[in-house]
């Protein structure tokens, strides 16, 4: 059995998923699996590679026609991941946390984590909210010529980013 | 040789074969591997490797993709050590390895990090916890993408969350038998699980191996997920074995167990499709004791060691499907006399 996908190559993956009672298979080769970002040793994706990314993120994608917002880790705007069918890299998920959230709470009927937390990477967080929010602070600062502030904030920041690379 | 987690049957594995749970992770501020340059690839491996402890008696063995033969690689596949797609782009992938292969560590694949862990029979306590620990390790070690919200951040949005996806295969002969798979999985489905055949297409599985694991991962903690999972593999195999109970009233379970043995023992040349539903009925048998010749974790480990990639292994070259037929078969008869 040829790919369902290219139909070039012989399907080494088999993806059935049921749908409220009708199930639909996905016959894919090893290219198409990967690129698909198809997992079968771990099974349970949820979707049906016709129309799963559309949904999940096109329809987003057209309500915001000006793209200027982009990823600060990995460059990308919405439009692009939306094309891609993947966000880039993590911070792709806080920068475009509002228009991402409608697919994600389709997929998993919920939208706030209640796992296991990781302890460092939760104060990563909590540290880039900070900084973030001290950089704009200074910016402000700087902006309306209030330099008094500004070297102890100057100094909040550089403590924050060293404590990071450690 | 530290003897390998599928070499053992455990709880219930009359019903349940193997356990695994696995964990997604990533690393803040690098791209998801399918954007990743060989640059940023070599620096993931490179994190991973570090943080693992490299010698001692319970040190991982540090695999580059790279470095194995295709069928090395495959038969890792088969031994569910790694996924299919894992061996498609061996370049920047890497793989970490217990001695007794129970926990493996992906590095490169969907996500940056895949932490694993597996289990004979029906442990999912036992395979949780393990690559729990293994992930507060790494948790200490690395800075792993976590956002209040969203938990870890992964690639595919469907592992968001917990990043977790816990399974266990299950041997359901006399539920196929009743064809009333397809019924389970309907019902499964709704309750935020999914079910598939592990060998073979279709809803139908060459030797009624199938896997059933959690869909959900975000909005439920992992103790949930896995208590629901424990909860519906409970009823499946009650079910199980109510049908084998029916079944063990009709000459035909006995007729077929016999002679599914009986062709096992003699045959020259099996194909994987034959061996898997023959093994299927025999392994029934042992199950329910019908057979007392053979026990399950010489079967468990017989299915691992007859798969395409595994012959070719131990023979240590390529070998065609005519050959593999044949060594497939005189491996069988040796294992079974
Ligand atoms: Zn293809
Ligand atoms: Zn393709
Ligand atoms: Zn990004």
């Amino acid at each position: 059995m040829n790919c369902d996908h290219c139909g070039k190559y012989p399907a080494t993956t088999h993806i059935t998923k049921t749908v409220n009672g009708k199930t639909t298979q996905w016959n894919l080769c090893a290219h198409c699996a990967a690129e698909q970002g198809v997992n079968t040793a771990f099974g349970g994706l949820g979707f049906d590679l016709n129309d799963f990314w559309g949904s999940l993120f096109l329809e987003p994608a057209k309500r915001a026609p000006e793209d200027t917002v982009r990823c600060e880790d990995c460059g990308r705007s919405f439009k692009e991941i939306a094309e891609m069918g993947r966000p880039g890299c993590p911070t792709c998920y806080r920068t475009f946390y509002d228009r991402l959230l409608p697919s994600i709470q389709r997929i998993h009927g919920k939208t706030q984590h209640t796992g296991k937390v990781a302890e460092k990477a939760d104060e990563t967080v909590k540290k880039e909210h900070e900084l973030k929010a001290l950089r704009e602070q200074l910016a402000a600062h700087i902006a309306n010529q209030e330099y008094e502030q500004c070297a102890a904030l100057r100094d909040r920041i550089r403590e924050l980013e060293e404590g990071d690379a450690k | 040789m530290t003897a390998k987690w599928y070499q053992q049957s455990g709880t219930d594995g009359d019903v349940v074969v193997s356990t695994r749970v696995r964990f997604a992770r990533n690393l803040n501020h690098l791209p998801f591997p399918a954007g990743m340059t060989a640059e940023q690839r070599e620096e993931v491996i490179g994190q991973i490797f570090e943080a693992f402890p490299q010698d001692g008696s319970g040190a991982f063995q540090c695999i580059r993709m790279t470095e194995l033969s295709e069928w090395d690689a495959l038969s890792m596949v088969e031994r569910h050590l790694i996924s299919p797609n894992f061996t498609a782009h061996p370049e920047g992938e890497a793989l970490l390895l217990s001695p007794d292969e129970s926990v493996s560590v992906m590095i490169g694949e969907e996500d940056h990090v895949r932490i694993q862990a597996m289990h004979a029979g029906l442990a999912l306590d036992e395979a949780f916890t393990a690559a729990n620990c293994w992930d507060d390790f790494l948790d200490a070690r690395l800075h792993f993408a976590f956002d209040d919200r969203l938990g870890y951040l992964t690639q595919c949005p469907t592992n968001l969350g917990t990043g977790m996806r816990a399974s266990v295969m299950l041997h359901l002969p006399a539920l196929q038998e009743k064809g009333v798979i397809q019924q389970l999985a309907n019902t499964v489905s709704k309750l935020g699980l999914t079910i598939r055949g592990m060998y073979g297409e279709g809803s139908r599985s060459e030797g009624a191996m199938y896997q059933l694991s959690n869909q959900v991962t975000l909005g439920i903690t992992e103790q949930e997920a896995i208590e629901n999972l424990k909860s519906i593999v409970g009823q499946i195999v009650k079910e199980e074995r109510g049908y084998r109970e029916q079944l063990r009233e009709t000459p035909a379970l006995e007729d077929r167990v016999y002679r599914s043995l009986g062709i096992l023992q003699n045959a020259r040349l099996l194909s994987g499709k034959e061996f898997m539903s023959l093994i299927s009925h025999v392994r029934m048998g042992a199950a329910m004791n019908i057979l007392t010749s053979v026990d399950l974790n010489g079967i468990s480990h017989l299915m691992v060691d007859a798969q395409p990639a595994a012959l070719m292994q131990q023979a240590g070259c390529e070998l065609d499907p005519a050959e593999r037929d044949k060594r497939r078969a005189a491996l069988v008869r040796e294992r079974l006399q």
